[in-house]
């Protein structure tokens, strides 16, 4: 979750939702994010909410301790049930993130998700995940999280080289992530992920292949790849700038990217988003789907975004602020926003058409039909869902997928 | 000193014998303007309450820039303190401010010979300037009696003694006959005005013969319509009589008919040898030319008065609205500017790469400048102007011929002959600076007619040159070889045929109009390369490989790639990227708007602008 918030209308103190919100919930999957802000160190090229012990010394208190984030937590979870009132759904996805979820003491991760339980109920099957580091868990931890109820787990391994995980800032030693891909299927988790980072300053192709070719070895079920993007405020960006370290050209994360997608495929898996692979649909991340198909979810936490029926919100950022919001019974709503129909439209393809299953040429207004037949006539589309009547991006309209989506919402 | 109102003589009713018609010729910043308001305090005609610095020039851009683009005339009564004329008779000084650059030379003209004697008037620290050195040669040809005056004495660098020199030199007389003044403190303004009373000769006119007045300069004003400025060369104009312009036989009433002192102050009419203005109600300066001879409708005169040239424009750009819906107001603010320009001219024109327009064709590329900063500023339009080029005449092998104002519709097919114009280039310059100055205009293809020194250490270096090289950052490149001590002045002299061709620019197999250009054979290859080096800079990669191409007809002269673009995609987007994410695709759709479709290429805006401004930013802007 990058850090900077967008621009919006302010939040309701309660939290309330515009009535229309809720219109038809039925008809759509209900997930939650749970953010936990925190992390041991900070990595050079993160951006994302998190704070070390040492940055929140003194900027929030007790309140923004980590000692007892699951409380205020739970007390966001307890304002959600109050906001969608009656909403009947169970919870059909919960995914844990951060930060370092694993940070906290596994009981702490349990205690939320019992939260969330207790006032909306899993339903049947939900998908139950949650983020962690190679160097923050142990079989021990991790069997307690399973006993806690979660049946997935993402491990962060970024390379499988040192001198990458150096640049990016990474703790852990080579071969310590496939090793708690074997840990956390010893504990009973149903699915592993692993996330990758290419096109590090420093990588070569090669180390990015022996990368792949270990987070393969290890076994998970499913892999993320994502090209390193420097942003700004980072002090990767910072170093990059004085010349310290080399920027990575698109070309090469082009190259990088297309080295990944045979690798993959060739090992069984398929990808279903841009950046993500699963070998079977049921190993697919259904929480992210969430994000892509216009679901509902409400992300708990410092920062997290929210959606319901075409509203979008997201929290205050610091922990300090939102421990306080919530112990005086505001929301910790920071803006929100509502989406008109033609943001929907534009959301929905932005969105749909990452996915492997693409998006509905129906969707498109004349001028982006014709954009579409361009795109299909210069290959970055499939032919044949193209005749089906979806817009399904070709290996390499992936590698665009932003000016493809740029031309189609006209 | 200055005269009383009671002894002031009358517009119509001023004995020939009292009146001195003269002009000031110099330089921008030697202090022209500032030496005008002194005379318009000393005569007593401006009070010093109501003075205001440069009171003549009254367009805004004209005050900004220290250069008067428009003469105007006044009437100031002086009574001379000295010499012979010393006998407290009011005399009448005309003052007619003439422009001071050489886009508008025929204007000078037209002023000058309304005049008989001009103020020489030179900055004591530069020296003579090129252009004031061509309007000297103008002032000699009309036989005026020359005045030559050093300003700015007060000055540390001033350096009197050596230009009086040079002065004394170039017009004839003594060192010592040059007048040392300061404009700025009015030191030495009273004897400049007693030896114009002194030195110049009153006009001499036949009194009793059919009027006829030479028109020198036409203003176009909101409130009143087309203002006048006529000098009476023979004969009387009185108001309410019916009169006509002699070149096109136009018949119009006087409506009013008087003197500006400095403002405009109607009388009973001007009789022969005086400077005046009159309104007949037009309202569009090309109705009221300069150099026309304006005469009764009755029994007028037969003859008109000699000189009179219809203004031909000389360098021709295409001027676009950035926001292609703006063409409508474009064209409004173009017709508006021509009632006060009967230089300008244009006429609408069509690009593939930018769309709506029009090919406006200017004097030079001063007018050119001033034109499109009006427009810009005065009208709030944006605007692309593509780079100047000028008129060729074309004869194909089939004695077709044709006039080209656009590159763009140079002629294909088999070409006999191209002709471009010419021009007679005056270089001043220290004299450390000849190698330099010559090298340049060797590379400009010139060719060297004469040099002289002016002083010791001063050179006049006279060239022709093809005006189509002048207008190519030909100033900006003599300012830079030369730190900025040349002074360049030129004058069309006609033609030559020279072996010139088109090159066009092709991006991804399209031609794109606006970046055609016409050059010499020996730097097509130059100017391919180096656009299609620099386009390639500009263009941002698409996601297919573009060609830059620059050809003479099917010719390949220079080629670059813009290599296809192959990652465009953010590799995260999650639950908090969208709102972010809906966000910069709205932006950088906004972004797309700006760009100009040229065939399948988005080129972005700022390209145009980039490529064509660096070669129109010439002549003028380097003037500023």
């Amino acid at each position: 979750m990058p850090s900077a918030l967008p621009d919006g209308e302010p939040m309701p103190e309660d939290g309330a939702l515009p009535g229309h919100a809720l219109a038809g919930a039925a008809g759509r999957p209900l997930g939650f994010y749970l953010h936990v802000p925190y992390c041991a160190t900070r990595c050079g090229y993160c951006d994302f909410n998190t704070y070390t012990a040492s940055e929140l010394r003194g900027s929030g208190g007790a309140l923004a301790s980590r000692d007892n984030y699951a409380d205020t937590l739970v007390a966001e979870i307890r304002l959600a049930r109050k906001v969608l009132g009656d909403d009947p759904r169970p919870v059909e996805t919960v995914f844990v993130g951060g930060g370092t979820p694993t940070l906290l003491p596994a009981a702490d991760l349990g205690r939320m998700l019992a939260a969330i339980r207790e006032e909306f109920g899993l339903a049947p099957g939900a998908e139950i995940t949650t983020e962690a580091n190679p160097e923050s868990v142990d079989p021990r931890y991790l069997s307690e999280l399973r006993a806690g109820g979660f049946n997935r787990v993402s491990f962060g391994m970024q390379s499988a080289r040192q001198h990458v995980l150096k640049i990016l800032d990474r703790t852990h030693t080579p071969g310590r992530p496939e090793a708690c891909v074997a840990e956390a299927r010893a504990a009973g988790f149903d699915h592993v992920n692993l996330d990758l980072i290419y096109g590090t300053p420093g990588e070569s192709d090669d180390d990015w292949r022996a990368s792949l070719d270990a987070a393969l070895g290890a076994g998970p079920d499913h892999i993320s790849a994502y090209a390193l993007i420097v942003e700004e405020g980072t002090q990767l960006a910072r170093r990059i700038r004085r010349g310290e370290v080399p920027m990575t050209d698109d070309d090469v994360h082009a190259d990088r990217y297309l080295i990944a997608d045979e690798r993959l495929a060739a090992a069984g898996f398929t990808w279903y988003e841009v950046s993500n692979w699963a070998t079977t649909e049921a190993a697919r991340c259904r929480h992210n789907e969430l994000y892509w198909t216009g679901a509902d979810w409400w992300g708990a936490g410092p920062g997290a975004h929210s959606h319901v029926g075409g509203v979008r919100w997201w929290n205050v950022k610091h922990p300090g602020a939102y421990a306080q919001a919530l112990t005086e019974g505001r929301s910790p709503g920071a803006g929100r926003e509502l989406l008109a129909d033609e943001d929907r439209r534009v959301e929905r393809i932005l969105l749909e058409l990452r996915l492997s299953e693409g998006c509905p040429l129906d969707l498109l207004a004349p001028a982006g039909a014709r954009a579409a037949e361009r795109a299909l006539g210069e290959g970055l589309l499939e032919a044949g869902p193209y005749e089906e009547g979806r817009a399904v991006l070709t290996l390499r309209g992936r590698l665009l997928a932003d000016a493809v989506v740029r031309d189609l919402v006209d | 000193m200055p005269a009383t109102p009671t002894n002031v003589p009358e517009p119509s009713r001023t004995d020939p014998a009292l009146l001195r018609n003269f002009c000031i010729i110099a330089h921008i910043d030697h202090g022209k303007s500032t030496l005008a308001d002194r005379m318009l305090q000393l005569t007593g005609v401006v009070d010093q309450r109501q003075m205001r610095a440069q009171y003549l020039d009254r367009m805004d851009i004209e005050r900004e820039r220290g250069i008067t683009i428009k003469s105007q005339a006044v009437r100031l009564p002086w009574a001379p303190s000295e010499g012979e004329e010393a006998s407290g008779t009011t005399h009448i000084l005309n003052m007619i401010d003439t422009p001071g650059h050489v886009d508008f030379t025929y204007e000078v003209s037209r002023s000058l010979a309304a005049c008989e004697g001009c103020v020489l008037l030179v900055d004591a620290a530069q020296g003579i300037e090129a252009q004031t050195l061509a309007n000297l040669y103008l002032a000699m040809e009309n036989d005026l009696t020359i005045i030559p005056v050093l300003n700015k004495i007060d000055l540390p660098a001033a350096q009197p003694e050596k230009f009086a020199a040079e002065l004394a030199n170039l017009v004839g007389c003594e060192p010592e006959d040059v007048l040392r003044v300061s404009a700025k403190t009015g030191v030495g303004v009273p004897e400049l005005l007693d030896k114009v009373v002194r030195e110049v000769p009153a006009p001499v006119g036949v009194k009793d013969a059919p009027a006829r007045a030479m028109i020198f300069d036409s203003v176009y004003d909101a409130y009143r319509g087309v203002v006048t400025y006529v000098k009476v060369v023979d004969g009387t104009l009185s108001k309410r009589e019916r009169i006509k312009m002699m070149s096109t036989g136009a018949a119009h009433e006087l409506l009013e008919i008087g003197t500006n002192s400095p403002e405009m102050k109607s009388a009973d009419g001007l009789s022969v040898g005086e400077v005046g203005y009159l309104i007949t109600g037009v309202k569009d300066v090309r109705q009221s030319k300069v150099g026309d001879t304006i005469t009764q409708l009755s029994k007028g005169a037969e003859v008109p008065l000699g000189g009179y040239k219809d203004p031909k424009p000389m360098v021709f750009s295409g001027l676009y609205p950035l926001d292609g819906s703006d063409y409508p107001e474009l064209r409004d603010a173009l017709d508006k500017l021509q009632l006060n320009d009967a230089a300008l001219v244009y006429e609408p024109e069509t690009s593939a790469a930018l769309g709506f327009g029009f090919r406006v064709g200017f004097l030079g590329l001063l007018h050119l400048e001033v034109i499109r900063e009006r427009l810009e500023r005065e009208f709030g339009l944006d605007l692309i102007a593509t780079a100047p080029n000028v008129v060729y005449r074309v004869e194909m092998e089939d004695g077709a011929e044709h006039e080209v104002t656009n590159p763009s519709e140079f002629p294909t097919g088999k070409i006999d002959k191209v002709h471009e114009p010419v021009v007679r280039a005056t270089v001043l310059a220290p004299s450390e600076f000849i190698g330099a100055i010559m090298e340049l205009c060797q590379n400009r293809r010139g060719n060297l007619l004469g040099m002289d020194y002016l002083s010791e250490d001063r050179v006049e270096i006279r060239y022709t040159l093809p005006l189509a090289e002048v207008v190519f950052d030909f100033f900006d490149q003599l300012k830079s070889k030369t730190r900025g001590y040349a002074s360049l002045d030129y004058e069309p002299t006609g033609e030559q045929a020279a072996d010139l061709v088109k090159v066009d620019i092709l991006l991804h197999g399209d031609k794109v109009d606006a970046f055609s250009a016409i050059t010499h054979k020996d730097k097509a290859y130059a100017y391919g390369v180096r656009l299609v080096a620099k386009l390639r800079e500009l263009i941002p990669r698409q996601s297919f490989e573009v060609p830059i191409q620059a050809a003479i007809g099917s010719r390949v002269i220079a080629r670059e790639t813009v290599r296809a673009i192959r990652k465009d995609v953010l590799a995260k987007c999650y639950g908090g990227d969208i709102s972010r994410k809906r966000k910069l695709l709205e932006k950088q759709k906004e972004g797309k708007k700006r760009m100009k479709m040229v065939g399948s290429v988005e080129v972005p805006q700022d390209a145009f602008i980039a490529v064509l401004s660096s070669d129109s930013d010439g002549d003028a802007k380097a003037k500023k």
